[in-house]
C-alpha cells in the first residue's frame, strides 16, 4: 500500500506540473489578439497613481516608453497577497476569502519548508541539529503547518456557508464549488488532525518527503498519515485542471491583457504576427460577411460590401 | 418592493412571457423630486415580428420564429457561432480574452456592486455581470465543448430558441464600459462576454442593431458616414459652419481640407457636424489660432471618426479601421488625430493598433493632449473669467478606463474654469454616461425610457451631486461631456429631466469651453437656450 502512495505521489505531481505546462503552453501559442487593456496600468510609472497612461503625451510614439516593474510590483504584491481586489469591491468575502487563501499560501510554506528540511537530512543536517537554519526551518514547520490548515479550513467552512446562505452567490455556486471546498476542508481537516495526533513534529511527514526526494519508498505506518498524504496530492494535482488554476493564470490576465498596453511601433515581430492572422480564413456566414468569394480576414477587411461608386463623386 | 423577484440560471430557458422586470418603486433613487413613470408597453407589431422575452424593453430585433423549424434554425445557427467564436481562426481578435473569462472566473460576484445598471435597478439580477456569462458560459460547457459531466459540475442550462432570444437580447443590457473588469480580482472581463454574444448574431446570424448596422457601419462603408453625408454635402455643411461661425464669433476661420503633406488629419465624428456644429467650428478655430498645419479628408468614411464595429462586428470594425488609416497614408499626413468621440478614440488607437498591417500603419492619438498643449503654450490668450460658471466633467470610458488619458483633460478645465469640480468617482473609475456601446443612437420604441432609467441613471446622480452647491435654475451650469456618444445621452438626460429650465444645465464639448475662453472670439460661445 505504502508504495501505491508513493507512486500517486509521483503521478499527482507530474499532473501538476503538466496541467500547469499544459496551460501556459495553450495561453502563450493563442494567436495575437487585439489591445484592450484597462486602466490604471500599473506600470505606468507615476501616471498609473491616477490611471493615466502614456496616451496622454503629444506624439506619444516619439517619446521613450517606461516601463515600471516597481509600480508592477506595487499592485501584485497586496493583490496576491492581501486580495486587496475583494478587500475593495466585496468586503463581505474578503473576510472568508482571505483566510482561505492565506490558508493556502502558508500551506505552500509549509511544503517548501517540509522540503528544505528533507533536503538538511539528507546532507546530514536535519532539523533539530545544531545548525540554526534548520532549527529555524524546524520551527516555522511547525508554524506554518497548523495555521495553514487551520485558516484554510476557516476559509473553507464560511465560504460553503456564504454561497448557501448568499443569494447573489447561491445562484453561481454548482457542484464544483461544493466539491472543491469540501475536499478542501477535508484534505486541510485530516491535516490538522494528524499533526494533533499523529505527528506533532512533522517529522513522519519530512521522512516521506526525503523518501520520495530519493526515490525510497520507505513504509508508512500511520493509516492517518497515509490518508492525509492521499488527499492532499490528490488536492494538489486537482487544482490546475479547475478555475483554481486562476494562482497562476493572473500573471497572464493582468500582465498580458489588463496591462497589455505595448504598442505597435518598431515591433517587426508583432508586425509579423498580424500578417499570419490577417491571413487566417474567416467562415462567418452572416451576409455582409460571406458570400462574396472573400476567405481570408484580409480580404473580408479590405472588401466594401456596399461599395457606392457614386458615394466618391462630387 | 417591486418585482425584482430572484431569478435562477436556468429561468432564461422557461416558457414565460418575460424572464423579469425592473419596477419603478426598485429603482436606484436620485438627489431630486423627479417622477418616473411605469414602462410604455412595446408596439404590437414589434411583439409580433420580433422576440421580445427578457423584460420591458427590445433592443436587439430578433424575428420571431414561426415554425419549429424556424425555432430550431435559431438555436442551431447559435451554435455555429458559439463553436466559431472559440476558434482561432474566426475569433482570433479575442479568443484569449474570451476562453481566460470562461475558464478563470471564481464566480465570486466581486464585480456586481461596480455595474451601474446592476445598482440603478435595484440589484436586478438580470444585470449582475456575472448573470450573463454565466449562462453563455453553461452553454458553452454543455452543448459545444460538452465536458463530461457539465451540467452536473457546472451546472445546469437548457437550451431552447427561447434561451438563444434572450440571451442575445441580453448582450444588450450592458453598456460595456468594463467597469467591472475592472474590479475583477482575477482578470476575467464579463462585459466582454457581452459583446462577444452580439458579434455570434451579427457575424454568424446577420442580426443586429440596425442603428449600429443598416443605419450604422453599412452606411459609413456605403456613403463615407453614418449620416449618410458623402463628402460633396459633408463640404458643404463645413463651409456653411466656417461662414456661420466666422460671423457668430467675430473670428474669421477656415476649415482646410484634403491637404497633402498636412502634418495632422483631424477626424471628426461627423454626428457632431448635424448635431453641434459648434464643437466643429471650436476646433477649427482653435487649430486654426495655434498655427497647426491640419486638414479635414473627404475620403470615404474619413470624415466621419465613429467605428460602431467595436461595439457588435470585428470585420465591420476592421474594415473602417482599414478606411480611416488608408485616407491618412494617401494625404500623407504625419498623425491622425482623433476629435471628441469616445469610441473612435478607442477603436482607431488602441484595438486598430494590432489589426492594421505594416504598410497602413500611421501614429494615432487623441485630441486632448494636443489641446492641453495649445492651452499650455501661450499661443492663445484666454480669460478664465469668461468661464466663471459651475463646470464639471464627465469621463467618457473609452477615453479614460480604456486608454488612461485622464489628465490633460483636467488641466485644461484647472486652467480655464475657475469653478470646475470633479465627479465622484471620475477618472479611470468613472461611471459610463448610460449611451455607451451604441445605446446612445437608439431611440426606437421605449429604449430612450431604459437609457434614463436604467443605464443613464448612475450618472445623472453623479451630475445632480457635482453641482449639488449650485443647484437651481438661476446658477447657469456646465456638463463638458467630451464625447458624441456620451453627449447624445447627456442631451437625451437633460431633455427628459428638463434640466435646461429647472436647473440650467447646458452641455457641450471642451472646445466649447476653450473658445469660450479665448480673448479672440466674442464672448457668448457657451449658451443657456433651448436649442443650443
Amino acid at each position: 500500500m505504502s508504495l501505491v502512495v508513493y507512486l500517486i505521489t509521483y503521478l499527482a505531481i507530474i499532473v501538476f506540473i503538466s496541467a500547469i505546462v499544459k496551460r501556459i503552453v495553450h495561453y502563450l501559442t493563442n494567436p495575437l489578439h487585439v489591445r484592450w487593456e484597462i486602466y490604471p496600468v500599473a506600470h505606468e510609472g507615476k501616471r498609473a497613481s491616477y490611471g493615466g497612461g502614456y496616451l496622454e503625451e503629444v506624439d506619444w510614439w516619439q517619446k521613450e516608453r517606461k516601463v515600471s516593474v516597481i509600480g508592477e510590483l506595487k499592485v501584485m504584491i497586496p493583490e496576491i497577497f492581501l486580495l486587496k481586489a475583494v478587500w475593495e469591491n466585496n468586503r463581505s468575502l474578503w473576510f472568508l476569502s482571505y483566510p482561505f487563501h492565506l490558508g493556502l499560501y502558508l500551506t505552500v510554506a509549509f511544503f517548501v519548508l517540509l522540503i528544505l528540511g528533507a533536503i538538511g537530512q539528507l546532507s546530514g543536517s536535519p532539523v533539530g541539529s545544531d545548525i540554526p537554519l534548520m532549527n529555524a526551518v524546524g520551527v516555522l514547520t511547525g508554524l506554518a503547518g497548523p495555521l495553514g490548515f487551520a485558516l484554510t479550513i476557516i476559509g473553507a467552512f464560511g465560504l460553503i456557508i456564504k454561497r448557501c446562505t448568499d443569494p447573489g452567490l447561491r445562484n453561481y455556486s454548482t457542484v464544483s464549488h461544493f466539491f472543491n471546498l469540501i475536499l478542501f476542508l477535508a484534505t486541510m481537516a485530516i491535516a490538522l488532525i494528524v499533526w494533533l495526533s499523529v505527528d506533532p513534529t512533522f517529522s513522519m511527514a519530512r521522512t516521506f518527503v526525503v523518501n520520495l526526494i530519493s526515490f525510497n519508498p520507505g513504509p508508512i505506518s500511520s493509516p492517518m498519515f497515509l490518508l492525509q498524504v492521499l488527499l492532499m496530492v490528490l488536492t494538489i494535482a486537482y487544482i490546475p485542471l479547475t478555475h483554481m488554476s486562476h494562482f497562476f493564470m493572473k500573471y497572464f490576465l493582468y500582465h498580458d491583457i489588463r496591462w497589455g498596453d505595448e504598442p505597435n511601433i518598431n515591433t517587426p515581430k508583432t508586425d509579423e504576427k498580424i500578417s499570419v492572422v490577417l491571413n487566417y480564413p474567416v467562415t462567418w456566414s452572416a451576409p455582409h460577411i460571406a458570400g462574396h468569394g472573400k476567405d481570408t480576414w484580409a480580404e473580408v477587411a479590405t472588401f466594401n460590401p456596399v461599395a457606392n461608386p457614386e458615394s466618391g463623386k462630387e | 418592493m417591486g418585482e425584482n423577484k430572484p431569478i435562477k440560471i436556468n429561468d432564461i430557458s422557461k416558457d414565460t412571457e418575460k424572464l423579469t422586470s425592473v419596477a419603478i418603486e426598485d429603482l436606484m433613487p436620485i438627489p431630486g423630486d423627479f417622477e418616473e413613470k411605469r414602462w410604455d408597453e412595446l408596439p404590437e407589431d414589434t411583439k409580433n415580428n420580433y422576440v421580445c422575452i427578457l423584460d420591458d424593453v427590445c433592443i436587439l430585433p430578433i424575428p420571431r420564429p414561426k415554425t419549429k423549424e424556424e425555432e430550431e434554425e435559431l438555436v442551431n445557427k447559435f451554435i455555429d457561432g458559439v463553436r466559431k467564436l472559440f476558434t482561432k481562426e474566426n475569433n482570433w481578435t479575442f479568443l484569449t480574452m474570451l476562453e481566460t473569462t470562461m475558464n478563470h472566473c471564481a464566480k465570486c460576484n466581486t464585480c456586481s456592486e461596480s455595474c451601474h445598471l446592476f445598482e440603478a435597478s435595484g440589484e436586478n439580477e438580470m444585470y449582475r455581470p456575472t448573470y450573463r456569462t454565466e449562462v453563455f458560459r453553461r452553454i458553452y460547457r454543455k452543448y459545444v465543448k460538452k465536458e463530461p459531466l457539465a451540467r452536473w459540475r457546472g451546472g445546469d442550462i437548457d437550451l431552447n430558441w427561447r434561451t438563444v432570444a434572450r440571451l442575445g437580447e441580453l448582450a444588450y443590457r450592458c453598456n460595456i464600459c468594463r467597469r467591472c473588469a475592472q474590479t475583477c480580482p482575477i482578470g476575467a472581463d464579463n462585459a466582454l462576454v457581452a459583446r462577444e454574444i452580439r458579434k455570434i448574431f451579427s457575424q454568424e446570424m446577420g442580426i443586429a442593431t440596425p442603428e449600429l448596422h443598416e443605419q450604422g457601419s453599412m452606411l459609413q462603408l456605403e456613403f463615407g458616414s453614418s449620416t449618410k453625408m458623402n463628402k460633396l454635402v459633408v463640404r458643404d455643411n463645413i463651409d456653411f459652419i466656417d461662414e456661420d461661425f466666422s460671423e457668430e464669433t467675430g473670428y474669421e476661420f477656415h476649415t482646410p481640407w484634403d491637404v497633402e503633406g498636412a502634418d495632422i488629419l483631424l477626424i471628426h465624428n461627423a454626428g457632431e457636424i448635424l448635431a453641434w456644429p459648434e464643437n466643429i467650428a471650436a476646433f477649427s478655430i482653435i487649430f486654426q489660432a495655434a498655427g497647426l498645419s491640419w486638414t479635414l479628408s473627404s475620403d470615404l468614411a474619413a470624415y466621419d471618426s465613429i467605428n460602431y464595429g467595436v461595439f457588435y462586428d470585428d470585420v465591420q470594425f476592421a474594415r473602417t479601421a482599414l478606411l480611416h488609416a488608408q485616407a491618412a497614408k494617401k494625404l500623407g499626413v504625419k498623425k491622425i488625430v482623433l476629435g471628441e468621440c469616445g469610441h473612435a478614440h478607442k477603436a482607431l488607437t488602441v484595438i486598430a493598433d494590432r489589426v492594421l498591417p505594416e504598410p497602413l500603419k500611421i501614429p494615432r492619438e487623441s485630441c486632448f493632449p494636443l489641446l492641453r498643449d495649445i492651452v499650455m503654450s501661450g499661443k492663445i490668450k484666454f480669460d478664465p473669467e469668461r468661464n466663471n460658471f459651475p463646470v464639471t466633467l464627465h469621463d467618457p470610458c473609452n477615453v479614460t478606463r480604456l486608454m488612461g488619458i485622464i489628465k490633460p483633460q483636467r488641466e485644461i478645465v484647472n486652467k480655464l474654469c475657475p469653478q470646475f469640480r470633479e465627479m465622484h468617482p471620475h477618472g479611470p473609475y468613472n461611471y459610463c454616461c448610460g449611451g455607451g456601446s451604441g445605446y446612445a443612437i437608439m431611440s426606437r420604441n421605449n429604449i430612450p425610457e431604459w437609457r434614463f432609467k436604467i443605464t443613464g441613471r448612475k450618472k445623472f446622480q453623479q451630475i445632480l451631486d457635482a453641482f449639488s452647491d449650485s443647484r437651481g435654475p438661476t446658477i447657469e451650469k456646465y456638463l463638458c461631456a467630451p464625447c458624441s456618444n456620451c453627449k447624445g445621452q447627456m442631451r437625451d438626460l437633460i431633455e427628459r429631466y428638463d434640466l435646461l429650465e429647472t436647473e440650467k444645465i447646458a452641455y457641450g464639448g471642451l472646445v466649447e469651453l476653450i473658445v469660450n475662453a479665448m480673448v479672440d472670439v466674442k464672448p457668448g460661445f457657451i449658451k443657456w437656450e433651448e436649442d443650443y
